[in-house]
């Protein structure tokens, strides 16, 4: 672990109570999830994490409680290194702080997630679907929507199956 | 769950805030731009709000080719999840075997042998030469330079029948697996490999010839889609089209991975980060390319191409009918597949749009329990309303070219 990468995953346990891990040489840092635009500026403004590589979700549906966890994953150009943030998001309640003011390129990752996963961002611009089709029901990286196969058609159940077919109304 | 969806155009009242009020009122035009523009590079939407011909405001609109790779990748063994990462960025399909794999053996700590990892080597830069062969041909038939396309094609060809020669397949070759390769290059590989090096530097001697002191090329790309460094950072560009704004960033050099840090080769850097200066750093990194295939190719070790651990990696074929045990496993590993150990891995590339990363978590089960790919062109795209505005229609199209998506990176 680097000097710079370990002042800060210290300064940050101490401030916000974070909890620190790590594995295969990468530093995860679990905090709550009202502390992440103040964690994040700390980590740009005062230890150089100027760019955040990426934003995404793991859903730990019927694993943990709280149910998600956003990853932030950010990097400092100056030292060559990488720090992993982890903020749970409960079920019932899935909203937490968008990070967009801070990186601006969050933006995109914020309405990949609200998209797939259905966590919606407080203070971002532009919460919109980003890869699925406006008016989408649902969220289809959440674990509890089953992965589907869709049945061979064959000339016994083509019509029964085509009837079946979602199709995108005119 | 039943899937239920209508398609409609977006409505003015929903991107309201992201025009400006002159939309509003009609005084400037909105104009749709793909997603069957044939210089959209792909189905990529953009919704432009035109004054006159200078673009005020560009709004992307991604995902027509979301195929939800990831989610599948959830219900596939380590082995078979492998197949689908091909079909994300099909221009760069061995660079993103390779990022697969590493991050596999990077979570179940697997060893790979010297030949292997040289032959990963030779094989992601043929990818990356032709990779930037797609983005040169299109960037240059963009900007109404038809030869250059054939060309490149022609040149593009010789590299597939290399991948041809080695798995089988032109494009989709999954011939880097996890733990090694999925078997040795055949004899004709070097002679293969040796031939194209041979007249490959003389071709792009040719295709700067035709372009780099062309006026009508060099009219239509200096001072276009300008981004200064700190701007590329901050919108998280990686790339080329990063090291066009003078950064000096790159995954081979920085964090080097499969033995990168043997060989010899430089990082060409541009100076004023606009159209013309990512052309010549893609056009230098191709140089680059057949200096590293080279020395890989000169110091090509021999040896096994496939880890000896048989918890991971399948015995060899020849094994499979007098050894038992080796039977067991290579049953166990096509059935079952491998138990990787609970956590969290990222494993970042360097693919020829940039940083491809990948993270996969794991539960200690046999199945990746969430993938997620960190992609260039995502997050390049993301910078194009940046670069693009100012400009005129025209000079997007060279825009989009320069920074090189690909739309199946984008979706996934």
């Amino acid at each position: 672990m680097g000097n710079n990468l370990q002042t800060a995953a210290e300064t940050i346990q101490e401030k916000y109570n974070g909890e620190i891990s790590s594995f295969r040489d990468q530093i995860t840092l679990l905090l709550s999830k009202d502390s992440i635009v103040e964690v994040c500026q700390i980590l740009r403004d005062d230890f150089s994490f100027g760019v955040l590589v990426d934003e995404t979700v793991v859903d730990y549906w019927r694993r943990k409680e709280p149910r998600f966890q956003v990853v932030y994953q950010l990097h400092s150009r100056q030292h060559d290194e990488r720090i992993f943030l982890r903020t749970p998001v409960s079920d019932d309640n899935p909203i937490t702080s968008s990070v967009v003011s801070i990186y601006p390129n969050a933006n995109w990752y914020e309405r990949e997630i609200w998209d797939l996963f259905g966590i919606r961002f407080k203070g971002h611009p532009d919460l919109r679907r980003i890869l699925l089709p406006k008016g989408y029901q649902g969220h289809p990286l959440r674990k509890d929507v089953p992965i589907k196969v869709e049945e061979t058609r064959f000339t016994f159940n083509n019509d029964e199956l085509a009837r079946g077919k979602p199709r995108a109304k005119d | 769950m039943p899937i239920h969806y209508e398609v409609t155009s977006v409505t003015l009242d929903e991107i309201k805030n992201l025009v400006s009020d002159r939309a509003l009122t009609g005084e400037t035009m909105l104009l749709n731009m793909g997603p069957q523009h044939p210089s959209t590079h792909g189905v990529l939407r953009l919704l432009l709000e035109l004054d006159g011909e200078t673009i005020i405001t560009c709004i992307p609109d991604i995902g027509f080719l979301h195929t939800g790779i990831e989610k599948s990748m959830e219900g596939k063994t380590y082995q078979q999840a492998e197949v689908l990462t091909d079909r994300m960025d099909y221009l760069n399909t061995v660079g993103n075997n390779l990022a697969y794999c590493l991050a596999v053996e990077k979570l179940v700590e697997l060893d790979v042998p010297a030949r292997a990892q040289a032959i990963r080597v030779i094989l992601a830069e043929l990818q990356r030469i032709a990779s930037h062969l797609i983005w040169l041909a299109t960037q240059a038939l963009d900007l109404a330079a038809q030869s250059v396309f054939l060309y490149c094609f022609r040149e593009r060809e010789l590299i597939l029948d290399i991948f041809e020669l080695v798995s089988g397949q032109r494009m989709m070759t999954t011939y880097i697996r996890p733990g090694g390769l999925w078997r040795d290059v055949p004899e004709e590989f070097e002679t293969a490999v040796r031939d194209f090096l041979g007249h490959f530097p003389k071709r792009i001697e040719m295709y700067e010839g035709l372009l780099t002191k062309n006026p009508l090329f060099v009219d239509r790309t200096k001072g276009i889609g300008v981004v200064s460094g700190e701007e590329a950072i901050r919108w998280g560009m990686t790339g080329p089209s990063l090291r066009g704004s003078g950064v000096d960033y790159d995954l081979r050099k920085v964090k080097p991975y499969s033995g990168y840090e043997q060989y010899d080769f430089d990082i060409p850097l541009g100076e004023n980060g606009d159209v013309f200066s990512r052309y010549i750093i893609r056009i230098q990194e191709m140089r680059e390319s057949v200096h590293i295939i080279q020395q890989a190719m000169d110091k090509l070790p021999s040896g096994p191409v496939r880890s000896e651990n048989r918890k991971f990696v399948p015995p060899p074929r020849s094994e499979l009918g007098t050894s038992m045990e080796a039977l067991i496993h290579h049953f166990k590993l096509w059935t079952e597949g491998f138990d990787a150990p609970e956590g969290s891995v990222y494993l970042p590339v360097s693919s020829p749009r940039g940083e491809l990363g990948c993270l996969l978590e794991s539960d200690g089960g046999p199945k990746p329990y969430r993938a997620h790919w960190r992609t260039p062109s995502f997050a390049n795209l993301q910078a194009l309303p940046m670069m693009a505005e100012g400009h005129l229609v025209a000079d997007l199209v060279a825009i989009i070219g320069s920074i090189d998506i690909v739309l199946g990176d984008i979706d996934r």
